[in-house]
C-alpha cells in the first residue's frame, strides 16, 4: 500500500492505496465521486476524463500513485459557487446530452480544449473531442454546446439555442 | 411550421422546452448502476470460454479460493443443486445460466469469482484453472444447415439438426407468377453482419437479496423493469422468490439501444449469489465482456428480389432470410414474430405481392438478435428493399428518385394495406422527398456528378425513403412471454397542483422526463416544470413492458395523454360545481374553464384541483388521480426521406460524407429540440453500420475486434454534420397523433449511404457492396476495374 495526497476540486485527500489502483478506481471507489464513468477497458472512450494538473486526461490509463501530489478536477467540482459553469450550461442550453454517462468525460475535456483554443472552429471541436466517444447525439449539439460555451466565455453575444431544421 | 396549442410558459406539445433530467447528468450527479454502494456489497467477476466450442473437463477452483478477499467460485454445478444453471429467454428457448460440461461460444461465462472488492474479484478470475476439450465449431450459418453439420443443440431432447424455425408472410404462389411474367426481375444477395449496440454504459446489477425479509432488489440497467421482474419471479419463483417479494429498480441508464432488453446469465449468477450468501453483490460487466459476450444485432443473411415493368412500375417482391442467431435464439422479439417485424421490407411502394421467408440457424456464436437501436428487424428490412429499388433504377436506367416518386404510395391511399398485411396508418411519402432534394439540391448535384465523371472523379448520391414500424403492439398481436404489449401512466396532482407521473417505460437517455410532462401539459395546462416524471421502479410505477422499439410515445406517451384526459373530465365537473354552472356551459382553453360567453368566469386547473382536496362536490370521490393502461389499436408508421452525398478517393478507397439531408415524419412533435437530438444521433447510429461496424469471427470462432481499439464506433469525426427536418402526418389512430422517433434514422440511413456509394461506383458496373463498406472493400473494387 502506497500513501497519496492528492487536490481534487480544491479540496485535499490522503489515502493509501494499492500501487496497482487506477486513478478512476480512486476517484470512484475512495473518494466517492461517481460523476466521473468508466465505459471500456482499452482508453478508448474517455467516460473517465478528468484534468490532472490541467491537462485533460483518461483516469483508467493513470495510476492513482502517479497523481501523487497533483491536482485533479472532476465534473463535480465544474460549477463554481453555485453557477454553473458556461460547458454545463452550454450543453443543457443546446440538448449536448442524452444519455448523459459520456457528458461528465465531455465536458473536462472541453475545458482544456477551450482553455487552449478560446474561438476553435467546428472542425477544431470535432477533432478535439475525438478521443471521447458518444453513441447518444451524433455530436451536432455537442460541438453546438462548446460552441456556445466558447461564446459565453469570450463574452461575445450567445448563439441562438432553438434547433435548426433544415 | 410546428403549431403549439399552448404557451411556452405550460410548455405544451411543439415546445422546444429544455430537458428536467440535464440538471443532474451535467453536474455529475446522475445516479447510474455501478454508482450504487451497499453495506456489506461483494464483487463479482467472471471467467469466461477462450474456445468458441469445447468439452469442459474440469474446473479448479482451490488456487482462486486462496486469494485474499475471494469469498468464493460459482460454477454450473453449484446452480445446478437449484435448478438455476438454465434459463428461458425472450424466444421461449433455453440458454444456460453457467455450463455444467459444454461450452457453446467463446467469452461464454464458465465460472463466477465472488469476493470483497473488484480487484480481489479480478485475481481469482485469473486463479480459476478450467481444462477444457477443443471441438470444432460451427460458425457459418449456411454450413450449419448441411446434412453432415454436427448438431450444436444436444441438450434439446430429439434435435437432429441446427434448424431453429422457419418462417413466412405472403403468397408465394402469386408473387411467382409475378416474376415469371415480369419485364425486369433484379437480384441481389446481401449480409448485414452482426453488430453490436456499444451504449457508453455496459450493463450490470447490483442483486440485494434480504434474508430476514425474504425480499431481493434488483438494481440493473434494464430497459424493461416490469418484464424481468416477471421473469425473476418465473425462474426463481421456485426457491421461494415470488412475484411480491421482487422489487426491479432501474437507475439511470447510459444508452440502451435494446442491448439492455435481454436478461444476461450475470444477472441471475449475482441474483442466486446474493440468494446463497444473503449479501448485496455487485456485477459490472467490462467493455470486452459487453462486446464478446452480450446479444448481438443484426447477422441477417437476405436474398432480395424485385419484380417490375420495363418503364419501372414496380410489380412484386420476394425475400429469403438465412437468421444466425448463435448458440440460443434470445432474440428480443414479440413472441409471434420471430424475425421481429421484417415483413413492413415491401416499403413505401404501391404494389400488391410479395412473399418473405426465413429460416433461422444454431451456431457457435454467442446468442442475440435484438436490435441496435431499431424496432425489431426493420433495418434489415429496410435496407433489402431501399438497396434493390436502387437497383431496379440502375438496371432500367431511371433516377432512382423519379422511380421512387413514380412507385410511392400516394397519401390519400392511406390507410393502406401491405402485401404482407400491415395496415399503414398515415403518411406523404412524396412531400418528403421533394422537400429533402430541394434541400440537397438534387437536380445541381446529379450536374456536378455528372462533370465529375467526367473527369474521373468518383461522387455518389444516395436516396433512401423507408417507412418504419413502430409502437408494438396492439394486443391481440403482441405480447413477450404472453404478457401484452400494452404501456401504462399514473397521474397524480397534489393539491397545490404540481403533478408527479409515473410510467411502465424507462428512458435510457430519450428524455422521459421532459416529454411525458409535456403531454400531460398539453392536456391539463399545468406547466410541464411542475410535473415530475418517474419511471423505472417496480414497486412504485405501474406495469409496462418498457422502452424499445420507439415504442415509448405510441404507447406510454397515449396512456398519458388518456389519463391526462380523465382528469380533465373531472376537472370539468369540479369546476362546474363551483363555478355553479352545468358542465354543458364550459369551455376548456389550456389551464382552466371558463363560462362560455362570459370568460371571466374562470376556475383554473390548480383551483379546481385544490377543491379536489379541499371542497369537492358532495358525492365525487375526493383526490384528483388517473390510470391507464393504453392498448394501442395498431401500430405507428413514421417514414423518411434521407439524402446522402459521398466523395470517393480513387486512389485509397476512402468515403467522406460530404452531406447528409434527413426528412423525418414521425407524426405530431412533442419536443421538436428532442426528436432533432434523436434523429441526430439515430444517424450516426446508421452512419456506423454502414460505414465502420462489425463484428467479425474467423473460422474457429474467435472474434476478431472484441475491444473498442478495433470495433469502430464513430467519434465525432467520422460524423458529418447532420441536416435535418420533417414533415407532419399525425397519426390518425393515436391520442396525441404521435409516431415514435428515436430509431427511425438509424434505419433509413444505412441503405441511403450504401445507394450513395454504389452509385458512385455504378458507371463502372457496381450493382452492390456489402455493409460496412470500408476502403479496403471499395480499393479492391476500384483495382478490379482499372480505376487504381
Amino acid at each position: 500500500m502506497k500513501e497519496i495526497t492528492v487536490t481534487v476540486n480544491g479540496e485535499q485527500h490522503t489515502a493509501s492505496v494499492e500501487a496497482r489502483t487506477l486513478l478512476v478506481h480512486f476517484i470512484r471507489e475512495t473518494l466517492n465521486l461517481t460523476g466521473t464513468h468508466i465505459g471500456c477497458d482499452t482508453s478508448n472512450c474517455g467516460a473517465c476524463t478528468i484534468l490532472l494538473d490541467g491537462k485533460s486526461v483518461k483516469s483508467c490509463t493513470v495510476l492513482a500513485v502517479q497523481a501523487n501530489g497533483k491536482q485533479i478536477a472532476t465534473v463535480e467540482g465544474l460549477a463554481a459557487g453555485g453557477e454553473l459553469h458556461p460547458l454545463q450550461e452550454g450543453f443543457k442550453e443546446n440538448h449536448g446530452l442524452h444519455c448523459g454517462f459520456c457528458t461528465p468525460g465531455m465536458l473536462m475535456r472541453a475545458v482544456e480544449l477551450l482553455e487552449k483554443n478560446p474561438n476553435p472552429s467546428e472542425e477544431e471541436i470535432r477533432w478535439g473531442i475525438a478521443g471521447n466517444l458518444c453513441r447518444c447525439t451524433g455530436y451536432n449539439n455537442i460541438v453546438k454546446s462548446i460552441q456556445y460555451a466558447a461564446a459565453k466565455m469570450r463574452g461575445d453575444e450567445l448563439p441562438d439555442t432553438e434547433p435548426e431544421f433544415v | 411550421m410546428i403549431k403549439c396549442k399552448t404557451s411556452r410558459e405550460i410548455g405544451g406539445m411543439g415546445h422546444p422546452i429544455k430537458r428536467k433530467e440535464d440538471d443532474r447528468f451535467i453536474q455529475g450527479k446522475g445516479h447510474y448502476v455501478d454508482d450504487i454502494k451497499l453495506p456489506g456489497m461483494l464483487y463479482m467477476d467472471i471467467v469466461r470460454s477462450p474456445f468458441a466450442y469445447a468439452k469442459i473437463l474440469s474446473i479448479n477452483t482451490e488456487e482462486a479460493l486462496k486469494v485474499p478477499g475471494v469469498v468464493a467460485v460459482v460454477t454450473g454445478k453449484d446452480l445446478e443443486k437449484y435448478n438455476l444453471h438454465w434459463m428461458p429467454t425472450l424466444m421461449s428457448d433455453t440458454q444456460m445460466v453457467l455450463p455444467t460440461d459444454t461450452v457453446m461460444y467463446q467469452s461464454q461465462e464458465v465460472a463466477a469469482v465472488i469476493a470483497t472488492s473488484k480487484y480481489a474479484a479480478r485475481d481469482g478470475r485469473e486463479a480459476v484453472m478450467v481444462e477444457y476439450e477443443p471441438m470444432t465449431p460451427v460458425i457459418d450459418p449456411f454450413k450449419a444447415l448441411e446434412p453432415d453439420a454436427p448438431v450444436l443443440r444436444t441438450d434439446k431432447e430429439g434435435k437432429t439438426d441446427n434448424h431453429i424455425w422457419h418462417w413466412e408472410a405472403g403468397d408465394r404462389e402469386a408473387t411467382e407468377k409475378v416474376f415469371a411474367s415480369a419485364d425486369v426481375v433484379v437480384k441481389e444477395q446481401m449480409h448485414l453482419p452482426r453488430l453490436h449496440v456499444v451504449s457508453i454504459e455496459t450493463c450490470g446489477c447490483v442483486a440485494d437479496y434480504d434474508k430476514v425479509n425474504n425480499h431481493l432488489t434488483m438494481y440493473m440497467t434494464t430497459q424493461a423493469p416490469h418484464a424481468i421482474r416477471t421473469v425473476i419471479a418465473l425462474v426463481a419463483g421456485h426457491v421461494g422468490l415470488t412475484e411480491e417479494k421482487i422489487r426491479v429498480v432501474s437507475p439511470d441508464i447510459g444508452g440502451g439501444f435494446g442491448g439492455k432488453v435481454p436478461v444476461y446469465p450475470g444477472y441471475v449468477i449475482a441474483i442466486a449469489v446474493s440468494f446463497l450468501v444473503g449479501k448485496p453483490v455487485k456485477w459490472i460487466e467490462d467493455r470486452s465482456e459487453n462486446l464478446q459476450a452480450d446479444s448481438f444485432a443484426r447477422d441477417y443473411h437476405i436474398t432480395v428480389e424485385m419484380a417490375a415493368t420495363r418503364e419501372g412500375k414496380i410489380l412484386a417482391t420476394r425475400f429469403k432470410v438465412l437468421a444466425d442467431h448463435g448458440y440460443t435464439d434470445a432474440a428480443a422479439n414479440p413472441s409471434k414474430f420471430p424475425t421481429g417485424l421484417f415483413s413492413i421490407g415491401t416499403g413505401s411502394y404501391n404494389y400488391d405481392t410479395a412473399f418473405m421467408e426465413a429460416d433461422a440457424v444454431y451456431t457457435n456464436k454467442p446468442p442475440g438478435g435484438v436490435a441496435y437501436r431499431c424496432s425489431f428487424r426493420v433495418t434489415e428490412a429496410v435496407h433489402a428493399i431501399e438497396r434493390i429499388t436502387d437497383r431496379l433504377a440502375q438496371e432500367i436506367g431511371k433516377d432512382p428518385a423519379v422511380l421512387r416518386l413514380e412507385n410511392f404510395i400516394k397519401k390519400e391511399e392511406f390507410p393502406w394495406k401491405s402485401p404482407t398485411g400491415w395496415e399503414y396508418d398515415s403518411g406523404d411519402y412524396h412531400t418528403g422527398l421533394q422537400k429533402a432534394m430541394k434541400v440537397i439540391g438534387y437536380d445541381a448535384l446529379r450536374k456536378e456528378q455528372a462533370e465529375k465523371r467526367a473527369r474521373g472523379e468518383l461522387m455518389g448520391i444516395g436516396i433512401s425513403t423507408f417507412t418504419e414500424i413502430v409502437g408494438a403492439g396492439p394486443s391481440r398481436q403482441f405480447d413477450i412471454l404472453g404478457i401484452k404489449m400494452f404501456d401504462s401512466a399514473e397521474i397524480r396532482v397534489h393539491p397545490t397542483g404540481k403533478a408527479i407521473a409515473r410510467f411502465g417505460t424507462k428512458s435510457q437517455g430519450q428524455g422521459h422526463e421532459t416529454t411525458y410532462a409535456q403531454i400531460i401539459a398539453e392536456e391539463l395546462g399545468i406547466p410541464a416544470q411542475h410535473i415530475q416524471i418517474e419511471e423505472g421502479d417496480t414497486d412504485t410505477a405501474p406495469y409496462g413492458l418498457g422502452t424499445y422499439a420507439s415504442r415509448s410515445t405510441p404507447t406510454a406517451g397515449a396512456a398519458a395523454a388518456v389519463a391526462a384526459r380523465k382528469l380533465r373530465e373531472k376537472a370539468k365537473k369540479i369546476a362546474a360545481y363551483l363555478l355553479e354552472v352545468s358542465e354543458e356551459d364550459l369551455e376548456w382553453e389550456p389551464g382552466k374553464f371558463y363560462v362560455k360567453g362570459a370568460p371571466e368566469k374562470a376556475k383554473t386547473i390548480q383551483e379546481i384541483v385544490f377543491a379536489a382536496y379541499t371542497n369537492h362536490p358532495p358525492g365525487m370521490e375526493a383526490g384528483f388521480e388517473a390510470t391507464h393502461y393504453y392498448d394501442p389499436p395498431n401500430l405507428t408508421f413514421p417514414s423518411g426521406a434521407y439524402i446522402c452525398v459521398v466523395d470517393i478517393d480513387r486512389e485509397t478507397g476512402e468515403i467522406k460524407v460530404r452531406r447528409f439531408v434527413a426528412i423525418d415524419d414521425c407524426g405530431n412533435i412533442i419536443n421538436p429540440m428532442i426528436v432533432q437530438g434523436q434523429v441526430h444521433g439515430g444517424l450516426t447510429q446508421g452512419l456506423a453500420p454502414a460505414l465502420y461496424e462489425a463484428l467479425v469471427y474467423d473460422e474457429e470462432g474467435n472474434i476478431l475486434n472484441g475491444t473498442l481499439m478495433d470495433y469502430l464506433v464513430p467519434t465525432a469525426v467520422e460524423s458529418p454534420h447532420w441536416e435535418t427536418g420533417h414533415t407532419i402526418t399525425p397519426s390518425p389512430h393515436h391520442p396525441i397523433g404521435a409516431k415514435g422517433v428515436g430509431e427511425s434514422p438509424t434505419v433509413g440511413a444505412p441503405p441511403a449511404i450504401a445507394n450513395a456509394v454504389v452509385d458512385a461506383l455504378s458507371h463502372l458496373g457496381v450493382t452492390h457492396i456489402d455493409i460496412p463498406i470500408t476502403p479496403p472493400k471499395v480499393w479492391k473494387i476500384l483495382k478490379e476495374k482499372g480505376v487504381v
